[in-house]
């Protein structure tokens, strides 16, 4: 079996070799760093990191100084804080001003596990999506978000990366590219698609297999990015598949799903239906339990799978 | 240290003007906040006639001075201090708040040269200036960054966020004005939601605090330019001021915050403006 890693500790990883090849990269955190990871960065470049203390609207704005000044800023807490706390900070102070402030916001969704409901964003996609200016990743991997990371840097704007606390084992192979706003097709199928993002994209997998067996071939998509949207890679999985399903780590308010859906709408409406959190917050639990508890399993994937192909007639 | 009174006499009447072009503009627009502008005139003055150490044909420059002005609302006195500074031409002001401008109603960095940060959303521009200043200091660049804060502002709790990082990081590079005129849109801020006293948090908060008249012209340049020597803290200038300074029916009038004159108002502003110039 392949190791397991978290998209946050990719991103501990990412940061640290960013920072060796380009010296305009500076990190602030929020007395997260061990757990969002920044620490990784912050042990090389002592210099160059930015502690700001329980304080996320300050942590934003002075990324937003940072950036005017010439920095690529990444700004790091967890994504209930980061996305919420502050989202008058991102707005105002960075996404307006279309500044380089590059949010990895880690303990995204439901799997932050024990910590419950008050720390498991599930709205933090839809907030970010809604901004003028904002791209906004969710990696699938460790390869996605190193992908991310360097996409982030290279382009000039604020960026929303969204990450992870559960580990989660590699999706590609030894050629991934990572290409902002480009779905990558995980496996192919024709029958139905399924869409997914995070975490998602290995369970997504893991039903295909199931689906195979009963002759149900169904393609999957791990889309990285969130926005700008492939629309492109969506409409032409509607078209060829006629019935699509999408799979995120976040409320199906204002995500992935309703990403996917406005897409589906107005270019060719399919059966669709959208596996995500229904509209409640999060609790305690282990995140293997919450995974199950809130639908987010390979047999509720399948289960949905067999409903929009019925739908089709 | 004195200084000279050709300098302040130069000085007063280029805040003189602004005030008149603060009458004008929001005479033109309809809309807008007189009261706050007026107030901070003459510390926006001295910056922009003394001390910022900017370039208006390269506003951009790396190594500039920046000015932040967190109570965006108070866009006129910038806009016009920039006009005079030719960053672009004085005729332009009247645009203020119309379609298609690059004077918005608050501030904007990516519509109007010599705008160093946006603003309009209170208590954000401290943030930014202590993200300013630690480039600054990662850099090695000699610029200082000034921001100019409202009293009724400081109830936002970012801005202490912000006042404790920059004295941790000691950002001596950094000074910060209060236009303490004691009033917000509701009324005295003491009856509001009292953030008292003022001067006496910041230096709590690990700041250099000088109190003075912020009419007083030789009053700023001197707490300036001793704010300029400090080392290892950051510096809080609070200003006393007036709201709506200069008009007299404006003074001290909370009304004034954010409604703008009509045509026979404007004149009348304007001819007392123009009886006080020197
Ligand atoms: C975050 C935020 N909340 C509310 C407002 C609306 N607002 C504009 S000015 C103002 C009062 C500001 O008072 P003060 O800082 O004392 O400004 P001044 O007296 O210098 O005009 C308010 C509440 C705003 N611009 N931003
Ligand atoms: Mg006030």
């Amino acid at each position: 079996m392949t190791k397991k890693v978290a998209t946050r500790e990719a991103y501990g990883r990412a940061l640290a070799e960013l920072g060796k090849k380009n010296s305009a990269v500076v990190v602030l955190d929020a007395d997260l760093s061990k757990s969002t990871k920044t620490a990784d960065f912050a042990k090389v470049f002592p210099d160059r990191f930015f502690n700001m203390g329980v304080a996320e609207q300050n942590l934003m704005g002075t990324a937003a100084g940072l950036a005017a000044a010439g920095k690529i800023a990444f700004a790091s807490t967890f994504a209930v804080f980061a996305a919420g706390r502050a989202f008058d900070q991102i707005r105002n102070s960075v996404a307006y001003n279309r500044l380089n402030v590059k949010i990895a916001a880690t303990h995204a969704g439901i799997t932050v596990g024990e910590d419950g409901g008050s720390h498991q964003a599930i709205e933090d996609i839809a907030l970010m999506r809604s901004l003028p200016n904002m791209t906004v990743f969710v990696p699938a991997d460790e390869a996605e978000t190193a992908g991310a990371v360097e996409a982030a840097a290279q382009m000039n704007g604020p960026v929303y990366i969204r990450l992870g606390r559960a580990g989660v084992p590699p999706i590609h192979g030894e050629g991934f590219r990572f290409e902002t706003g480009k779905a990558v097709v995980v496996r192919e199928g024709r029958d139905a698609a399924v869409i997914a993002t995070g975490i998602m994209v290995t369970v997504a997998l893991e039903a295909a297999v199931t689906l195979a067996k009963e002759g149900i071939e169904v393609r999957i998509i791990s889309m990285h990015t969130i926005k700008p949207l492939d629309v492109k890679t969506i409409v032409s999985a509607a078209r060829e598949t006629g019935a699509l399903v999408t799979a995120e780590e976040h409320s199906v308010i204002g995500g992935l799903g309703g990403a996917v859906s406005e897409a589906v709408c107005e270019n060719h409406p399919v059966p669709l239906k959208r596996l995500g959190i229904q509209d409640e917050f999060g609790e305690s639990g282990k995140p293997d339990e919450l995974l199950v508890k809130f639908g987010l399993t390979a047999a509720a994937i399948a289960g949905a799978v067999r409903e929009v192909v019925k739908r089709k007639g | 240290m004195e200084n000279s009174e050709k300098e302040l006499a130069v000085l007063k009447a280029a805040a003189n003007e602004i005030r008149q072009d603060i009458i004008r503009m929001l005479g033109t627009a309809g809309s807008g906040h007189p009261g706050g502008s007026l107030s901070a005139a003459d510390i926006v003055t001295a910056l922009y006639f003394k001390f910022l150490r900017i370039d208006p044909e390269n506003p951009k420059n790396p190594d500039r001075d920046r000015f932040i002005l967190s109570k965006g609302h108070a866009a006129p006195v910038l806009y016009s201090a920039l006009a005079q500074r030719g960053y672009f031409k004085r005729e332009e002001l009247l645009t203020l708040r119309k379609l298609g401008s690059r004077l918005q109603g608050h501030p904007d960095m990516k519509k109007l040269p010599g705008v160093d940060m946006s603003t309009g959303s209170l208590g954000q521009g401290l943030s930014a200036a202590n993200g300013m200043a630690l480039a600054g200091r990662l850099d090695s660049k000699d610029y200082r960054v000034y921001v100019l804060l409202g009293d009724g502002e400081t109830q936002e709790g970012q801005v202490w966020e912000a006042a404790m990082a920059s004295a941790h990081y000691r950002l001596d590079n950094l000074t910060a004005f209060l236009d303490h005129n004691r009033l917000q849109i509701d009324g005295p801020i003491e009856e509001v939601m009292s953030p008292e006293p003022l001067a006496d948090k910041w230096r709590a908060f690990g700041w250099d605090v000088q109190v003075i008249d912020g009419h007083d012209m030789n009053q700023i340049l001197q707490a300036v330019e001793r704010a300029l020597t400090v080392k290892g803290k950051p510096q809080m200038i609070v200003a006393e001021t007036v709201k709506g300074k200069g008009v007299s029916f404006m003074e001290n009038q909370a009304g004034w915050h954010g409604s703008t004159p009509n045509q026979e108002q404007t004149e009348k502003a304007l001819a007392e403006l123009l009886a006080n110039k020197l």
